[in-house]
């Protein structure tokens, strides 16, 4: 690979200030912050739901390999999980 | 009209009562007495049917919400219908084991408000004495807590000079996010305009300082700029639009699309007390009023940021114009947009602080002076 956006060690976790939530009324997956809504798209919630401070973006990345085989987990997944690192989510 | 979207957020005022009488209060003019508030179950009602409705955010605001007994009660109605809870304050009255007691009931996050980061002027502006020893003192329980932290601050002539030392704060109080929002001319802010409203050269050196504060910032705190919108001859997408994306329930009950809708006449906003939520976001006459375009007269009618300022905002048509349904004046397309230039032209530099009137149950109560000097 030549670009590798979130390390693959970094055991990516929520915020504290971070609550993931379904919502029914608008059947999404949300997390939510002070003064602020993140709506997670397709699998999103699924990845979020992985980020409990122990596996490591490797092994989340494998995880999810095996549960959704032929999903583009590895080029995607770091990149999601880096992103949401960025915008204060997940540390 | 197609069917609107769910309601992200809920503003709860829970109180118009306020030990701070701050002259640029978003609360109405007219303030609701304490005698007419909602009681707890009421409260308890309105979160458990907003949460059905789609509100996942509510500030717990006020007025002081801390001086309702109740507001454990009413936070964890809140975290119950799943909705993301913050309190919103001025710190005064907090102590550790409030914060406690609230943290159990399921708050999430604190913001907290700062008239000036010298506490004799933010003692001054929010017209309470040791105010600003109250906020330092809440800020540490709040972090201590491991609560996020928000600082809001509304800016004006008498402290945009000075948004350096604000920021400072922030930092030396370990604050997760500054809110840095400039007056809006409403309500207390327009009874006080002539005192609050700042110069375009205040204003500008402003912003630079934000610019250059947020390059050199860690990331934290978040600076957020909110936009005077006298300025730059563009109006603000109040709201998100009218009955778009949030809904504010007044201390008696009644529901209004933003804070200061209040000041319409004529709009006859309906109370929870009377029809359920979902009614009143969906079908009252109030919500539909001013909703997406239809209500329209030109130029917003035929123009293309229409669906992007929504015609800015309508409170501030109506007290501009005597119409809610003119452009917002602060729109350079506006007709009436020489009456904010006006005001802009007239707002001087250097010239002296002007008295303003501090906000007060039973208005114009006690004329205070500006600073001296």
């Amino acid at each position: 690979m030549s670009t590798q956006p979130a390390a693959a060690d970094w055991r990516p976790a929520l915020v504290p200030a971070a609550v993931l939530r379904h919502d029914p009324v608008r059947g999404a997956d949300l997390l939510l912050l002070p003064e602020r809504v993140v709506v997670l798209q397709g699998r999103g919630e699924v990845v979020v739901g992985l980020c409990d401070g122990t596996r490591t973006v490797r092994a989340i990345v494998e995880e999810l390999t095996a549960r959704f085989p032929g999903a583009p987990v590895a080029d995607e997944v770091p990149a999601f999980l880096d992103g949401l690192r960025r915008e204060g989510c997940l540390r | 009209m197609s069917v609107p979207a769910s309601p992200w957020a809920l503003l709860a005022e829970l109180t118009h009562a306020c030990p701070l009488h701050c002259p640029y209060c978003s609360n109405p003019v007219d303030l609701t007495r304490r005698s007419r508030e909602l009681g707890t179950a009421h409260w308890a009602e309105v979160m458990r049917q907003a949460g059905e409705l789609g509100v996942v955010h509510t500030h717990l605001s006020g007025g002081e919400p801390l001086l309702r007994p109740d507001l454990e009660q009413i936070t964890t109605a809140a975290e119950t219908a799943g909705i993301y809870t913050q309190l919103v304050t001025s710190g005064v009255g907090l102590d550790a084991d409030r914060l406690a007691a609230l943290a159990d009931a399921g708050l999430r996050s604190v913001q907290l408000s700062v008239q000036a980061a010298d506490p004799r002027a933010n003692d001054r502006i929010a017209g309470r004495p040791s105010s600003f020893t109250a906020k330092e003192k809440a800020a540490a329980l709040v972090r201590d807590a491991g609560l996020p932290l928000g600082l809001n601050v509304v800016l004006h002539r008498e402290n945009l000079d000075a948004i350096d030392a604000v920021i400072d704060l922030g930092v030396v109080w370990d604050v997760d996010r500054i809110e840095l929002a400039n007056t809006q001319f409403y309500g207390w802010g327009l009874l006080n305009r002539t005192a609050l409203l700042p110069t375009p050269g205040q204003l500008a050196r402003a912003r630079d300082t934000v610019a250059r504060r947020r390059a050199g910032l860690p990331g934290r705190p978040e600076l957020v700029w909110v936009v005077p919108d006298h300025f730059d001859g563009v109006a603000k997408p109040c709201m998100g639009g009218w009955g778009a994306v949030s809904l504010t329930v007044a201390p008696d009950g009644t529901v209004l699309p933003c804070p200061a809708a209040a000041s319409l006449p004529d709009l006859d906003p309906p109370n929870v007390l009377d029809h359920p939520l979902d009614w009143i976001w969906h079908r009252s006459p109030a919500f539909n009023r001013y909703r997406g375009t239809d209500w329209m007269t030109e130029p917003c009618r035929s123009c293309d940021m229409r669906t992007q300022d929504f015609g800015g905002c309508r409170c501030q048509a109506y007290a501009l114009t005597g119409d809610a349904t003119h452009t917002d004046p602060a729109c350079r397309l506006s007709p009436d947009h020489a009456l904010v230039r006006s005001l802009v032209e007239h707002s001087e530099e250097g010239a002296p602080p002007k008295p303003w009137v501090h906000r007060r149950a039973g208005r114009r109560a006690r004329r205070c002076p500006g600073p001296t000097g």
